[in-house]
């Protein structure tokens, strides 16, 4: 019993751990240092050459004990849940870096409705998706066709690419339907001014709550709007689900490693299982993120909450900009002007 | 004006949530080099044995073994080797000399050829001859790759070693975890902040030879 009270501590503090190291390593250190065309200077935020040090040697040390983990599971069964253990871990710190995952998620929910449900629900279903992406990569290119590396790099170059056409496009549609819900927002405020008409942006001062939803409905009613329904609630399913596959299609480099090394020392089921369990660090990490999105929006309706019609307009005019930042980031990594993750040299 | 300035300060939480994303290798490379000097004194070519790390190794060598013997031969290993060296001019063989002087010009390398352990643990060794940019006698150089996608450092001993150096010539190297580089990494780092450079300079394998 002592022993289980121990592994959800250290449960729990992986998870605050995650979360400090995704704040930190998202924030403090330099954006998009992999081949950015921007050249990102950091902020003041910049860490100093210490914190610098240390992290790269905790990389160091870790990856090690990854690597080691898998030798150590070919003879002794135990230590496959010790290489689990670390993949989670993996997953939850390797996250935290580069990659589309994060940013696509974020930007869809900030874009779309976003509630923590859905948040959740994205983040651990792009996580699933990509680990059954890697295992079916590996498994088939390199377990049955005896692939090398260099065909599986370039499977993966294919795969990416189509990931990253497709969050193009789902980011041109989300933007095409934010636009449209924007301008009919606009032009109903407009004409309601001269009416003098205010009831269809004053619900949230009834005291019904839900205030976004209802300036949803309300604002949506007027002409030219698409319908509510199509811009929250059942839609989102489906929506959520192109951003899923858009993520998930393109494998994680970590896990087609620890695969591939599985493979290599005659242990690929144990490997399929350390994917998984990386999967699950994925999905916490981006759910974290995820969240942040979330109630940054939360925050963002809460701030401009009175001045009804203006704050309506306003957090339109937030989710085309978050569509259209999904647009540029699939735009940068299909053109390969931004990097999101490599595999050596020449991958 | 103040919805304005509320709003703004909710777009930032909200980009707080989007944005983000920070290096970290995912090859680690093990180095040796020699440093040949010809006998006019200037730094000739130089020899790298770069020995990956056991997870990429394997990945790298997947579906080599092609006679299924178990093990990796050099002949088995070529093609890898080749499209290694190749690949690495794109990355100017994650080989510079420091900023400030005068830069190193390659030329393509000869003299390739990868070789595995009996675990399977790949070295790849490459002569880098220089084209031109070599300095009479001393010269410093950083091993490092900029987006650290690529984490380096220098072999346990002698990492560095000199061939063929002018009487008087000693080789000094630091790994980016030496702490007596730290103070110096610290403020280049900065300067490199308004330079707007890469901070993966920051991991950066120097190596000083000094003649005397």
């Amino acid at each position: 019993m002592k022993l289980r009270l121990q592994a959800f501590r250290s449960l729990g503090l992986a998870v605050v751990a995650a979360l400090i190291g995704a704040a930190l390593l998202a924030y403090a250190m330099p954006a998009l240092a992999q081949g950015s065309p921007f050249g990102a200077p950091p902020g003041a935020g910049a860490p100093s050459a210490g914190l610098t040090q240390w992290i790269l040697a905790q990389q160091a040390q870790f990856y090690r004990a990854l690597s080691s983990a898998v030798t150590a599971a070919k003879t002794d069964g135990k230590a496959a849940f010790g290489l689990a253990w670390l993949s989670f871990l993996y997953g939850i710190f390797h996250a935290a870096g580069p990659g589309h995952g994060k940013a696509v998620i974020s930007s869809y929910l900030v874009a779309d409705d976003a509630t923590m449900k859905r948040g959740i629900v994205l983040s651990f279903a792009a996580a699933i998706v990509q680990a059954i992406a890697a295992v079916a990569l590996v498994g088939i290119a390199a377990l049955v066709l005896g692939a090398t590396a260099k065909a599986m790099n370039e499977t993966v170059r294919v795969l990416e690419l189509g990931a990253y056409g497709v969050i193009v496009l789902f980011g041109l549609a989300l933007a095409w339907r934010k636009g449209r819900a924007l301008l009919a927002a606009w032009s109903g405020r407009h004409k309601a001014d001269h009416a003098a008409h205010h009831h269809h942006h004053d619900h949230s001062h009834h005291g019904h709550g839900h205030g976004h939803d209802h300036a949803h409905d309300e604002d949506c009613g007027h002409s030219h709007g698409p319908e509510p329904a199509e811009l929250k609630g059942k839609g989102w399913l489906k929506r959520g689900l192109t951003a899923v596959i858009a993520i998930g299609m393109r494998p994680c480099s970590g896990a087609i490693l620890v695969l591939v090394f599985a493979l290599s020392q005659g242990i690929f089921a144990i490997g399929v299982a350390a994917t998984f369990a990386m999967a699950l660090g994925t999905a916490i990490t981006v759910t974290a993120i995820a969240l942040l999105a979330v109630w940054g929006k939360g925050i963002a309706l809460w701030l401009t909450k009175r001045p009804a019609g203006g704050a309506t307009l306003l957090i339109y005019a937030v989710e085309v900009a978050a569509a259209l930042t999904i647009v540029a980031f699939g735009a940068l990594l299909f053109t390969g002007l931004m990097a999101s993750e490599r595999l050596f040299p020449g991958g | 004006m103040r919805t304005v300035q509320r709003a703004a300060l909710a777009a930032l939480f909200l980009l707080a949530g989007i944005a983000g994303a920070s290096a970290h290798p995912h090859v680690w490379v093990t180095a040796k080099s020699e440093l040949v000097y010809s006998p006019d004194g200037k730094l000739k070519e130089i020899r790298h044995a770069w020995t990956f790390d056991e997870m990429f190794s394997a990945f790298a060598a997947q579906g080599l073994d092609t006679n299924n013997d178990g093990k990796l031969s050099r002949e088995e290993l070529a093609d890898l080797a080749k499209t290694n060296v190749e690949s690495l001019k794109e990355f100017g063989y994650f080989t510079v000399s420091k900023k400030g002087e005068k830069p190193l010009e390659f030329d393509d390398p000869v003299d390739y050829w990868l070789e595995a352990d009996d675990k399977g643990i790949l070295t790849l060794h490459f002569t880098l001859p220089i084209k031109s940019g070599a300095p009479k006698g001393g010269i410093a150089l950083e091993v490092y790759d900029p987006t650290y996608f690529v984490s380096f450092s220098l072999a346990e001993g002698k990492a560095i070693s000199l061939v063929g150096a002018p009487a008087g010539c000693a080789v000094e190297a630091k790994g980016p975890d030496d702490s007596a580089s730290q103070a110096n990494n610290s403020e280049s780092f900065f300067a490199q902040l308004n330079a707007g450079s890469s901070y993966g300079e920051m991991f950066a394998n120097r190596i000083t030879v000094r003649c005397r």
